[in-house]
């Protein structure tokens, strides 16, 4: 199912208790999933026992940034997972940055 | 994006973590059901107002306006009473919340409720209607009054998708260990007391609040609760190096102690990594205009800067360190060209965390440009030092002569704690320069010989014509120099009568 995302979005794993928020989002319309399955925009439409796809594992860790390799999307799994996230098919890579000093 | 999203994130990674402690600990999902409830009170009020200290529960009213969609103005208490009251009265129809002691001197020209009241009247009950969170990133979300040294108090605007712009740029959500506690001492109507929040609550730092500043206070509350994680303002700083006259701190859990929102002697900074020795010290530069920190000073630097022979390494204890890597900087002349690299200019920076905002509008240029009003050079390896405010130079003789210049020789000389430098009106050459300095503990100056350092150091035309001896010098509460009121009050003694 093919969606236009918003930076700002929320998304929920119906695969797993993943949870992401759209950093930077792709321009067009994409196909999104995580753990194999289309997300929901709450945390109400989970169903009884999620599965996670075969190929599609992760596990998606809190705290870590997942973006595509032409960097045209950027999540932040809020809620870490089994489940991976993938953009058309593709799962995402962690993101690599170097962390800054806490300044405040 | 906006911050309702982030009290969303905060709700759900941290459901179970503790963040804040009151009279028993909160944990994220207790926080925000606080909020949600507090953001349930404010359907008819256009802001929420808070003028009082630092409390251990001031996430709530912040996330409050926040998930409601209106602006938290945090008032600084420690204005004269008429000043706290115009503040207020320009934000008609709001809720003010405040702490007992200001609530006095406010009554009866005011309707306030206590901050304490607020919370616990509006503690979360099964059933609270839960406000829906708001959308829209370009809402102001904090409101900061400048310091208004010179002018009346402006009101700089921080939209949520500029302190969004900073915090996901700047911290990694849920980075922090569970062990990990932050000490919060800058006050809540500066803007490093809102970033020491929300920034520590994106990592999941637990926060402790110092309520009201003094050295033996806050060394004894990073010894008691473990504190990991602390930021300071200059003064500050200065206090605890001085309570601790040169012995250790003793305080091994603080692993980083971040210092900023003015300029640091070089002396403190030295003192105090001699006083924490396993502590990594940070030092951040940015304005109230940006959204908090634009540059860094990281624990790696101050070390290489300490150990290191190389003049130039050694001087970078006295820069604001590198920019973050999403905010783009340009210095240029008094045309508005760049300078050439390493050469001193008017700081210009621009990135998605850059308000530049006042209630009176905006003041980015076309290309989203904002001026710092800072004077500063950039090395070749990116560190940026700050000479001093533009508006602080003096002109003497068609010379710029930047008053940090002179005062930096000064302060070497140790008999002096404190310098200040001013232009003062002069016939001849239309500005001359005075210097005021105040001695350290104990210490004779001699004026003289402290002329003779300057020029032989610098050069006549910057040698102070007067050096006057003080005992104290005035500041803002956090910090910062009041060079208009040394220069008036300079002039005022200087009228010959």
């Amino acid at each position: 199912m093919s969606r236009t995302l918003k930076a700002g979005s929320r998304l929920f794993s119906l695969a797993c208790t993943t949870e992401v928020i759209v950093v930077k989002a792709p321009a067009e319309e994409v196909e999104l999933t995580i753990g194999g399955v289309a997300p929901a925009d709450s945390v109400d439409a989970r169903p009884e026992s999620p599965a996670v796809a075969d190929g599609h594992e992760g596990p998606s860790v809190v705290g870590k940034r997942y973006v595509d390799e032409a960097g045209t999307i950027e999540v932040l799994c809020t809620k870490s997972g089994a489940g991976a996230v993938a953009l058309n098919g593709v799962l995402l890579g962690i993101k690599d940055a170097k962390p800054l000093p806490s300044s405040d | 994006m906006h911050l309702s999203t982030l009290v969303e994130m905060i709700e759900s990674g941290f459901e179970d973590r503790v963040l804040l402690q009151d009279d028993a600990p909160l944990t994220g999902a207790a926080l925000v059901a606080r909020a949600r409830a507090g953001a349930a009170t404010l359907a008819d009020a256009p802001a929420l107002v808070y003028v009082g200290e630092n409390h251990p529960l001031l996430p709530v009213p912040l996330f409050a306006a926040a998930l409601a969609g209106v602006p938290f103005v945090p008032v600084n208490y420690r204005l004269e009473t008429g000043q706290i009251h115009e503040l207020i009265d320009r934000q008609p129809g709001a809720l003010v919340l405040t702490d007992e002691r200001t609530a006095e001197r406010l009554a009866p020209r005011q309707a306030v409720r206590l901050l304490d009241d607020w919370l616990s009247a509006d503690a979360p009950v099964d059933g609270t209607p839960i406000a829906a969170p708001a959308e829209d990133d370009d809402q102001v979300a904090i409101v900061l009054y400048t310091s208004g040294t010179t002018a009346a108090p402006k009101a700089a605007l921080l939209r949520h998708r500029h302190l969004m712009a900073y915090l996901l740029g700047t911290v990694d959500f849920a980075s922090a260990g569970e062990d990990e506690a932050v000490l919060i001492s800058v006050p809540p109507y500066h803007v490093a007391g809102m970033a020491n929040l929300l920034s520590n609550l994106v990592a999941g730092r637990r926060l402790v609040y110092l309520p009201a500043f003094s050295p033996e206070r806050w060394l004894d509350t990073v010894r008691d609760e473990g504190i990991t994680h602390a930021m300071v303002v200059p003064t500050m700083l200065t206090r605890i190096v001085d309570h601790l006259g040169g012995e250790p701190a003793a305080a091994s859990t603080l692993r980083t102690l971040s210092y900023g929102g003015a300029k640091v002697a070089e002396r403190v900074v030295r003192e105090a990594l001699a006083a924490f020795p396993s502590t990594g010290f940070v030092n951040a530069y940015g304005l109230t205009e940006t959204a908090s920190t634009v540059a860094v000073l990281g624990p790696e630097d101050h070390r290489a800067a300490i150990e290191s022979q190389d003049p130039a390494v050694r001087g970078r204890l006295a820069s604001a360190g590198k920019l973050l890597p999403t905010v783009e900087a340009e210095v240029r002349d008094d045309d508005g060209k760049p300078v050439a690299p390493g050469e001193f200019g008017m700081l210009f920076i621009r990135g998605e965390q850059i308000a530049g905002e006042y209630a009176t509008g905006s003041v980015l240029d076309a290309d989203g440009w904002f001026c710092t009003r800072d004077r500063v050079r950039i090395d070749a390896d990116g560190y940026v030092f700050i000479e001093g405010r533009a508006d602080d130079t003096i002109i003497r003789g068609g010379e710029n002569i930047a008053p940090a210049e002179i005062e930096d020789v000064l302060l070497e000389d140790p008999t002096v704690a404190e310098a200040c430098v001013v232009g003062l009106p002069d016939e001849e050459w239309g500005q001359r320069i005075v210097a005021v300095v105040v001695p350290r503990d104990g210490a004779e100056v001699d004026t003289e010989a402290l002329r003779e350092q300057v020029r032989t150091r610098l050069r006549g035309s910057k040698t102070p014509e007067e050096i006057v001896v003080r005992p104290e010098l005035p500041h803002t509460d956090t910090g910062k120099l009041l060079r208009r009121v040394v220069a008036g009050d300079l002039a005022e003694s200087n009228t010959p009568s």
